[in-house]
């Protein structure tokens, strides 16, 4: 119910939500649960196992319970920590892990059968029959099992990734780092500081006691104002720190429109960072603990102080009678803000026998609270106490074991914290993030007085790392009580299970039936149980697992020792971490100056790297991609046809020893090719095997044109700067890419030189241009280059100029071509022109091939060492056993086969221990009127003119086909040289 | 004779506006890579020099009247402006002229927009100076011409990629200021 005269939410604003299709009403400033638990609301979930009715525990983002679904469709969001989502009007939320409805579960079944689901129970069982445990128990398990569902469609929502740099990373708003960052701000650091929350100011908003004279949440909007008047500081609410990595580099998830109704469709819905810090702080403050007892889970039973921030910050009572449970004075806090605010308090059952005497409440020493009743909700404690037991009619329990500093962030490099006694608590070692210091309750310190002076001085010692003055900073008036603690994990008395980790529904029993079954180290216990697993990670959790498996196993809670906290600190949406990645974002498209008239005339296109490709122009009339690409192959063998070429590397290497470079990388000489000319090379990797085919020009004396094949070029790129930086440095060679400044085509068939004729001033001078030529020409006023050669077996030439031109000059192209009878081509086409020669690509090159696999052995040349040439020659590289390239003609021509397929003497049996090799290249031959295909085979070039079985075990194909020399067509070579 | 027609790398994407953020297209300067031949550095800082510029350290650029050098990498740089002749047989060069597209972000809040994209720290990021590095998942040079102009130079075929990203940056910097 609603407190009046309490709380900091704006009562002028109130917002209209839904909860599982009811209206609600709060106000701005509400959280989810803030609101639902003022309305009286306290059933908000269902839990993992046995779909127990669960309410708020907690008022932070480490709620276990109360995980909602919200909003609907593709923008749905599930496990949303209904203490962190901060409503909105039409703000549309809904429970989780229940059907049909939240107040009757059928699967709550299976807390009768509780005694069957214990830690490990599906180790055990669901073993018989062996058949049902795909087609039965595993889909049915999937289906009971996980906290929230998908929605299983595109989610098209925008999300954002950003970088973000400062000399100070202060991590959490409460007194200690608000007093860290204005020590830091005030020498004039940059400074970033980070808050989880919508308002800043940590536990200052949730508590009563006063710093500097005035309400702890004023003080700290004081500091606030200031901090966000100066230019060297980044505020950064509703950020989420996520994890501490190498280099001061942090990871951190910002809530950016989640908390807004109608945000524009450009605003990300959570931007995901990563801050460069060269010192942090961690100032996080502390979780609160539980103690188990028996039937801990009810709705209702909450953490202490959780019950003083809705009543402080919210100005929400989470019940009309209250009862405390706790093992520390902090807890009495929770009564004294309740009595103050008028809530009724039943009483205060503290174990410890000396517990401190209160005003306003009663009392309990030396009590546990044994049991508890309300299935839908709290309402009766049974209290044991040496004298007897009694039953009390309460609606909520608040219950403080104590604090845990929240240190994960600074066990994310595999530091593992100290155990102090003091606190009966976890606490950070100096140094196990490099960079970062703890401070305030994150560091065990329990006071607010202590957390300022913590803070100025963790500023103070960081400012002096960075080498920068720090100015004087006073610090404020607050409370310095201390809090004594009895360490007090379970009550052992009573009946009933005592839960540990209320996310993933795990008990003392499964923690002791772990440590029985000889899990006894904490890492088995965790995975054998899921204690700590849930979406909380454990920080309700671990420290009372802890000791309950130290006391298990007859050792201390230090010796027991804890798992290894990692990233991130909470769920992180994959879609944050991959902001920019979704659809077509996922890579940088690359387009040829072609690309539009391609498109133009509906070409579709393939990705060759990250290059865009056409496949084939269909022209009107044609439905099948083959009738294009037939089309287009017998244009280029009758007639011309045009193709952008631009996508393949080209490497401009200059110098005094370019030639003796390339001389280097390439299997065969180039020192002596003839400046204008062209040649074929082979380029080995270090280990011997093929990297690359390619052609090289020589355009002048000390100046080289290499190019690569499209996919590979950054691959040859590196290669070179490789081998040029680390075996030979001191050469005089200098290289860089060049293949986006030219646009790049290629024009091949009979009528090739023709068309290019047409768009010289005078008819081109074949003796200047012999097959294999190349050199300097003008073309429609444009200097260029021009090349004659061709990869289509036809007479061709390609032609390089400016980009900016490659538009004008590939449209022109095509009309002449046209006009000609010829045709633009695309990939489909020059797939089969090349096969149809044998022509070799990264099909057959693929990585695992020699030059001898390719018969291109004479290629490499006997009077010079190359890069790969000695590991070439290792034993088992060349010879009969080798699968080399042939030539495949299935016995019947219309019998299709695929790449991949595999090869078997005729006769064998079609299993791989009588393997013979693979296809990589197929086509349909519209030139000879046959499939075709290129492959290897064991000693294949001594087996021209035999018959092999050639078996696809995928596609189901069984054929016969001719092994034959792969050059199918025109194998002389006259055509291109005509 | 009639000429071939000319595209530049960003015609009909650019120029775009967001607020007072503008992203527009620079052309018609030549580009040549220089990489020093062995042995051939000082005559060739002697001879940019005569250029008005001078030899750039790593992470510099230097400039002049109507020209600037680019520090791109190891060995070697991007003369932007001035043409090259005087520096034949001094260096390696090549015609870069048509391969990049270069990009001119100007306004307040543009270094927010590149911190969505460039990894790079870019406070105190000043004319002078010139980085190497990603630009979302595309390699670029990273120059500022003027105080608060950013220019960002990536391949020519990534043109489409780089607007599309820059300028949905534009759009999510101004929806956060709009709430």
């Amino acid at each position: 119910m609603r407190i009046a005269g309490r709380g900091l939410v704006d009562r002028g604003a109130s917002v209209g939500f839904r909860f599982d299709g009811r209206e609600h009403v709060g106000f701005a400033g509400d959280t989810l649960a803030s609101a639902l638990l003022a309305g009286g609301t306290r059933l908000l979930g269902r839990s993992f196992k046995y779909h127990r009715p669960r309410g708020v525990m907690t008022a932070g983002s480490e709620e276990p319970n109360a995980l909602v679904t919200v909003g609907q469709g593709a923008a749905s969001i599930p496990n949303v920590r209904a203490t962190m989502q901060e409503i909105f009007p039409g703000l549309d939320a809904k429970s989780q892990n229940r059907w049909p409805s939240l107040g009757f579960d059928a699967m709550q079944v299976n807390d009768l059968l509780s005694p069957f689901f214990s830690a490990g129970f599906y180790y055990k069982t669901f073993m018989w029959p062996r058949a049902f445990w795909e087609r039965l128990y595993e889909p049915a398990i999937r289906r009971a099992a996980g906290l929230g569902a998908l929605s299983g469609k595109h989610n098209e929502d925008a999300y954002e990734k950003a970088f973000a740099f400062c000399d100070l990373l202060v991590i959490g708003s409460g007194p200690a780092g608000l007093m860290a960052a204005l020590t830091a701000a005030r020498a004039g650091a940059d400074v970033i500081l980070a808050e989880e929350d919508a308002r800043m100011g940590g536990r200052l908003l949730a508590e009563t006691e006063e710093v500097g004279g005035k309400p702890g949440h004023a003080w700290a909007s004081e500091v606030l104002a200031e901090l966000g008047a100066m230019a060297n500081v980044r505020l950064m609410t509703r950020t989420t720190v996520t994890g501490a990595y190498d280099g001061g580099t942090f990871g951190a998830l910002e809530r950016v429109g989640l908390h807004l109704a109608n945000a524009p469709a450009d605003l990300p819905r959570e931007c995901f960072w990563r801050i460069v810090a060269r010192r942090a702080i961690l100032a996080s403050g502390a979780h609160e603990r539980q103690i188990a007892f028996p039937m801990n889970d009810r709705p209702g039973i909450m953490t202490a102080g959780a019950v003083r921030a809705y009543l402080n910050r919210w100005g929400v009572a989470a019940g009309r009678r209250v009862a405390i449970f706790g093992n520390n004075d902090d807890a009495h806090r929770t009564a004294r803000d309740l009595v103050s605010a008028g809530v009724e308090v039943a009483a205060l059952i503290d174990v410890r026998d000396d517990a401190p005497q209160p005003a306003g409440y009663r009392l309990i020493a030396g009590g546990q609270v044994t049991g508890t009743r309300g299935r839908l909700g709290l309402r009766e404690i049974t209290v044991a106490t040496s004298s007897g037991e009694e039953r009390i009619e309460v609606d909520c329990l608040a219950v403080s074991g104590g604090w845990n500093p929240a240190l994960h962030l600074a066990c994310h490099m595999n530091g593992r914290p100290a155990w102090d006694e003091t606190i009966a608590a976890f606490v950070p070692k100096p140094g196990m993030v490099p960079g970062l210091t703890a401070c305030g309750a994150a560091a065990g310190t329990m006071t607010t007085a202590a957390a300022l002076a913590e803070g100025r001085r963790a500023a103070e010692a960081a400012l002096s790392d960075l080498g920068v003055a720090a100015k004087a900073v006073d610090l404020p008036q607050a409370e310095n009580g201390g809090t004594r603690i009895r360490a007090f994990w379970e009550v052992t008395e009573g009946k009933g299970r005592a839960w540990l980790d209320f996310a993933n529904d795990v008990t003392t029993k499964d923690v002791r039936l772990a440590a029985q079954e000889n899990y006894r180290s904490v890492e088995h216990m965790k995975r054998y149980t899921t204690q700590g697993m849930a979406p909380d990670q454990g920080k309700n959790s671990n420290i009372a697992a802890l000791a309950v498996l130290a006391d298990a196993t007859g050792r201390g809670i230090p010796e027991t020792g804890t798992t290894t906290f990692r990233p991130p600190y909470v769920p992180v949406s994959i879609a944050a971490m991959g902001a920019g990645g979704q659809g077509a974002g996922f890579a940088p498209q690359r387009y040829t100056t072609s690309h539009a008239a391609s498109a133009e005339r509906g070409a579709p296109m393939i990705e060759a790297g990250l290059w865009y490709r056409p496949s084939y122009f269909p022209r009107p009339g044609e439905t099948t991609w083959r009738e294009a690409c037939d089309r287009e192959v017998m244009a280029v063998r009758q007639s011309v046809g045009v193709c952008d070429v631009s996508t393949l590397g080209k490497i401009d290497i200059q110098g005094k020893d370019a030639a003796r470079f390339l001389d280097l990388v390439y299997t065969n000489t180039f020192s002596s090719l003839p400046v204008g000319r062209v040649r074929y090379g082979l380029m080995l990797r270090e280990d011997g095997l093929v990297l690359d085919d390619g052609t090289t020009a020589r355009l002048g004396d000390d100046h080289y044109l290499t190019t690569t094949t499209t996919a590979a070029a950054g691959l040859v790129m590196r290669h070179l700067e490789f081998v040029h930086q680390a075996h030979c440095p001191d050469w005089d060679v200098r290289m860089i890419s060049v293949t986006e400044h030219w646009a790049q085509f290629a024009i091949a068939g009979p009528k090739a030189r023709d068309l290019l004729n047409s768009m010289l001033l005078a008819p081109l001078d074949d003796g200047a241009f012999p097959f294999m030529g190349c050199g300097e020409i003008e073309i429609r006023g444009v200097p260029a280059r021009l090349f004659r050669i061709s990869f289509s077996g036809e007479a061709g030439y390609e032609i390089a100029v400016p980009a900016r031109f490659g538009e004008g000059l590939f449209r022109d192209l095509v009309a002449r071509a046209e006009s000609m009878g010829g045709a633009a081509y695309g990939m489909e086409a020059l797939n089969v022109l090349r096969i149809e020669k044998g022509f070799i690509t990264h099909a057959e090159i693929h990585g695992r091939t020699t030059a001898f696999d390719i018969g291109l052995q004479g290629m490499v040349s006997k009077k010079k060492d190359c890069i790969g040439k000695a590991a070439s020659e290792r034993p088992g590289l060349s010879g009969a056993q080798r699968e080399q390239l042939v030539g495949l003609r299935p016995v019947q021509p219309a019998k299709g086969f695929g790449a991949g397929s595999h090869l078997f003497n005729k006769d064998a049996k079609a299993v791989s221990a009588n393997d013979q090799g693979y296809v990589t290249s197929v086509c349909w031959s519209p030139t000879l009127k046959t499939h075709l295909g290129l492959a290897f085979l064991k000693d294949g070039r001594a087996r021209h003119g035999e018959t092999v079985r050639l078996v696809d075990h995928l596609r189901g194909t069984d054929i016969l086909c001719e092994v034959v020399n792969p050059v199918f067509f025109d194998p002389e070579g006259g055509r291109a040289r005509g | 004779m009639a000429r071939l027609i000319e595209k530049t790398p960003c015609e009909a994407l650019l120029p775009v506006t967001c607020g007072a953020l503008t992203l527009s297209e620079v052309v018609g300067d030549r580009v040549t890579s220089v990489a020093p031949f062995r042995g051939q550095t000082t005559k060739l800082a002697a001879a940019l020099k005569k250029l008005g510029l001078g030899w750039p350290g790593p992470n510099s650029a230097l400039a002049a009247e109507g020209a600037a050098i680019v520090w791109t990498g190891r060995d070697q740089a991007f003369l932007i402006g001035a043409e090259a002749e005087s520096l034949v047989g001094l260096a390696a060069l090549t015609d870069q002229s048509d391969g990049w597209a270069r990009l001119r972000l100007a306004g307040p809040g543009a270094a927010d927009v590149l911190a969505r994209l460039v990894p790079l720290d870019l406070r105190g990021f000043a004319p002078g100076q010139a980085a190497r590095s990603q630009l979302g998942h595309m390699m670029m040079v990273l120059t500022m011409p003027e105080s608060g102009v950013f220019e960002i130079m990536v391949f020519r075929s990534m043109a489409a990629t780089a607007v599309q990203e820059i300028h949905h940056a534009m759009r999510a910097m101004a929806a956060r200021a709009a709430v």
